[in-house]
């Protein structure tokens, strides 16, 4: 059977990856700030961050992978104890 | 299976994660067929790579459910999941033989369709799908015709199941998915994508958006599985119009609704009224759709 | 009154044990081929002049004599895609289609050949609206020069059957690995019963291995036809430009092969019908390419030295073959098709491929929406250039 590796040559395909767009996180204009104490580890962020950009730490804490968080607000918004705040990534 | 993340989805957009929690679901032996939409941005290239960690098929814009079906039927795994995962441009416009089609001979793949309510890839121009009132570059003094009724019309194909859904419930999302999963034949799944930049709102507003869609009533959850409807329990309060949300709170948040006047909102409210008396009768009808 | 090749294998004038004989209309033919070549899956939608190849293939299906998912899809457009997408997870396919359907899947046609995916397509050639006419050219077939097809053509109904089964070896071989269309003419072979011998299936078994090509793979996801920046896609088709450039040599290794297991010599990109001594050679593709061997034949009697250059590969357009063509008096060019603001397709190619020779390459542009023209006109033509009287380009309206 002929490899994909081999087909590949002469027929455009692509590959799974991490960062297809790049560093996204250099997209950002707010970024998101979880205030730990508030947190009640609920998930919710987790679950409904559109970017699929936080994960759930051993300690149970959301962890925001700040490389590729575009500061978009969604965790924030949906935070039912509003603990994640978004502050400006340029201080003026 | 998670969506990879760094992918070109405008900040805020529903898509990455609707397609994740899909792939949670279906699994890796899945295929995605994508034609030209959003979706064949975020999904990268050829250098840099693609989010999806399954196979993807790109496709011309109006061929998504023929190159499924033709997978469909050369594949030689049973397990195998096909998918069609398009915009609401393809799936009711360009598209729409190719759908019907492919429904009518009962292909064995999921095809879903994440509305945006416009052509968003090339720059928010109306599709069939635009709702009635919407602003749009084509449509700048707002759209008069009304969003054409894709679930029922595919329930009328008489495939096995038909479901709406949205990423603002994820619990009615996730199931909706694992039932059309173990089901064979056609499965048509439509959800509404609220798009930032395409409707106007901040970008920390979409899974609020998505859910002012479904309490207003705007947006019925429901699934027609075999022909018999059922609204999924999220929307049941809603056939009461009191229980509704009133539109206002919706349209506000959207600046492509800005302006409307009292005869364009009159005109929202009866669609969503004569919708929802459409939904009450056939939710009543022992088989409204064949 | 087109005569068919008496076929070189046969045995006992034609009732040879090892080699079947019989008569078939065109899409039969191919549909037999098809058939024999044994696709996975089959899309077709029908139109004249296919839908008798289609109606053939469908009751090999129900019979069990093919055991292929036949596709029924709702247009052209979803027939091509739909075998693209079959191709891609492995699967032998074929279509077939004509002028109006083979444009409006012209978008996918490009798909497939830019993705460079093995499929083999029948067309039937035939004249394109507006206006309408059901009846035979070659315009549609020519259409779809650009876009990293292999196009062959063929003679006669033992020619449709003979290049269907090398087209699925051609595209499938790996140094090619690019769509292949076999164009033969509509109603003149379409619906033309002519005898053919066909190949025994064990030897088409022999002939064409299992496919081997497979896009999607569970374990090794990938994306298939993403987008590309500006620097990859030249490199893309620049890739595409050298497998055409090898398919010339593939082509002829594989018409060789074929040659040998049928006893029919195939001739490669280019047939050369007596043209060794030719001071005159006619430049034909398809059906009419029998009328002009006749012509040939007639005007070899009367004197005039002539030859047919049968062209059966066009794309890859084989110029170096036609290069030989350099040293004789003049070449007629028959082109059953015009590129409109430019001249006969097979012309303004030759012209090109014998860029800097010092001869008159003549234009006759005729057939064209099925208008008859036959060894008569043909011989005329000839005669007129043998006098020196032919204007560089001439219609038969």
């Amino acid at each position: 059977m002929s490899s994909i590796k081999e087909l590949e040559e002469e027929s455009p395909v692509s590959r799974p990856s991490v960062g297809s767009a790049g560093k996204t996180g250099t997209w950002r204009v707010e970024k998101p700030i979880i205030d730990l104490e508030a947190c009640k580890k609920c998930d919710i962020c987790i679950l409904e961050c559109v970017e699929n950009t936080i994960d759930k730490g051993s300690d149970g804490y959301p962890k925001i992978d700040y490389n590729y968080c575009k500061g978009c607000g969604v965790c924030a918004n949906v935070c039912p104890v509003k603990a994640i705040k978004m502050e400006a990534e340029v201080k003026m | 299976m998670t969506f990879l993340r760094g992918d070109a989805a405008c900040p805020g957009c529903p898509i990455p994660k609707e397609l994740d929690a899909i792939l949670d679901i279906y699994g890796k032996k899945t295929a995605i067929v994508v034609p030209a939409s959003c979706s064949t941005v975020i999904m990268g290239d050829t250098v840099l790579g693609m989010p999806s960690p399954v196979t993807v098929v790109h496709s011309p814009f109006a061929a998504s459910a023929s190159i499924a079906s033709g997978i469909a039927n050369a594949l030689k795994e049973e397990d195998a999941n096909i998918l069609v995962w398009a915009g609401d441009g393809s799936t009711s416009d360009i598209g729409f033989a190719t759908l019907s089609g492919a429904a009518e001979r009962n292909e064995n793949i999921t095809y879903v369709c994440y509305d945006n309510e416009a052509y968003m890839n090339t720059g928010i121009q109306r599709s069939s799908l635009t709702p009635y009132g919407a602003w749009t570059t084509t449509t700048p003094a707002h759209k008069h015709e009304f969003k054409k009724p894709l679930p029922f019309i595919m329930a009328m194909h008489r495939i096995p199941y038909v479901a709406t859904a949205s990423i603002s419930y994820l619990a009615d999302f996730k199931a909706k998915f694992a039932k059309a999963r173990n089901i064979k034949g056609f499965r048509y799944i439509h959800l509404l994508s609220p798009c930032p930049p395409g409707w106007k709102f901040d970008a920390n507003l979409t899974m609020e958006i998505g859910k002012l869609a479904v309490e207003t009533g705007m947006w019925p959850l429901f699934e027609i599985e075999n022909g018999k409807f059922s609204l999924s329990s999220i929307s049941k309060p809603f056939l009461d119009k009191s229980k509704r949300k009133p539109i206002e709170e919706y349209l506000k948040l959207q600046e492509r609704f800005k302006g409307l006047s009292k005869e364009e909102i009159d005109g929202i409210n009866n669609y969503i009224d004569s919708m929802w008396s459409y939904i009450e009768e056939i939710s009543k009808a022992k088989s409204p759709f064949f | 009154m087109r005569e068919c090749m008496p076929c070189k294998g046969d045995k006992n004038g034609g009732r040879g044990e090892d080699v079947k004989n019989t008569a078939m209309v065109g899409n039969h033919a191919v549909a037999y081929a098809v058939m024999q070549a044994k696709p996975e899956v089959l899309a077709v939608y029908p139109i004249t002049p296919q839908t008798t190849m289609l109606e053939k293939l469908a009751e090999y299906v129900s019979k069990g004599m093919l055991n292929a998912k036949m596709i029924k899809v709702e247009s052209e457009h979803s027939a091509m895609a739909s075998i693209y997408g079959a191709s891609l997870a492995g699967a032998r396919v074929f279509t077939a289609t004509s002028s109006q359907g083979l444009l409006y899947m012209t978008e996918v046609i490009y798909w497939a050949g830019g993705q460079r995916v093995p499929i083999v397509a029948g067309i039937a050639t035939r004249a394109i609206g507006s206006p309408w006419s059901i009846w035979d050219d070659h315009q549609d077939f020519v259409t779809e020069r650009d876009a990293i097809w292999i196009q062959m053509m063929a003679e006669n109904v033992q020619d449709a059957y003979d290049m269907t089964i090398q087209a699925f070896r051609i595209s499938e071989d790996k140094r090619v690995i690019m769509p292949v269309m076999m164009g033969f003419d509509g109603f003149v072979l379409t619906h033309t019963m002519e005898r053919l011998s066909l190949l025994e299936n064990e030897d088409v078994d022999k002939f064409l291995p299992k496919k081997d090509f497979k896009l999607i793979d569970f374990e090794e996801p990938i994306g298939i036809g993403p987008i590309v920046t500006q620097d990859n896609y030249i490199k893309y088709r620049y890739k595409a430009m050298q497998a055409m450039e090898r398919a010339k040599g593939v082509i002829e290794e594989i018409a060789k092969e074929y040659s040998n297991t049928s006893g029919r010599e195939q001739y490669g990109l280019v047939e050369f019908y007596k043209c060794e001594d030719a001071d005159y050679v006619i430049l034909a593709m398809g059906a009419w390419a029998g009328d002009a061997r006749l012509a040939v034949d007639e005007l070899r009697k009367n004197g005039v030295k002539t030859g047919l250059a049968k062209l059966r590969v066009l794309r890859p357009f084989p110029k170096e073959k036609l290069a030989e063509l350099k040293d004789r008096k003049a070449v007629l060019v028959l082109d059953r098709e015009y590129s409109y603001g430019s001249g006969g397709v097979l012309a303004t190619e030759l012209k090109s491929a014998l860029y800097g020779a010092n001869l008159p390459i003549y234009s006759l542009i005729g057939g064209i929406g099925g208008k008859e023209l036959g060894p008569s006109e043909i011989i005329n033509a000839m005669n007129m250039v043998v006098q020196g009287k032919m204007d560089r380009e001439v219609w038969f309206v």
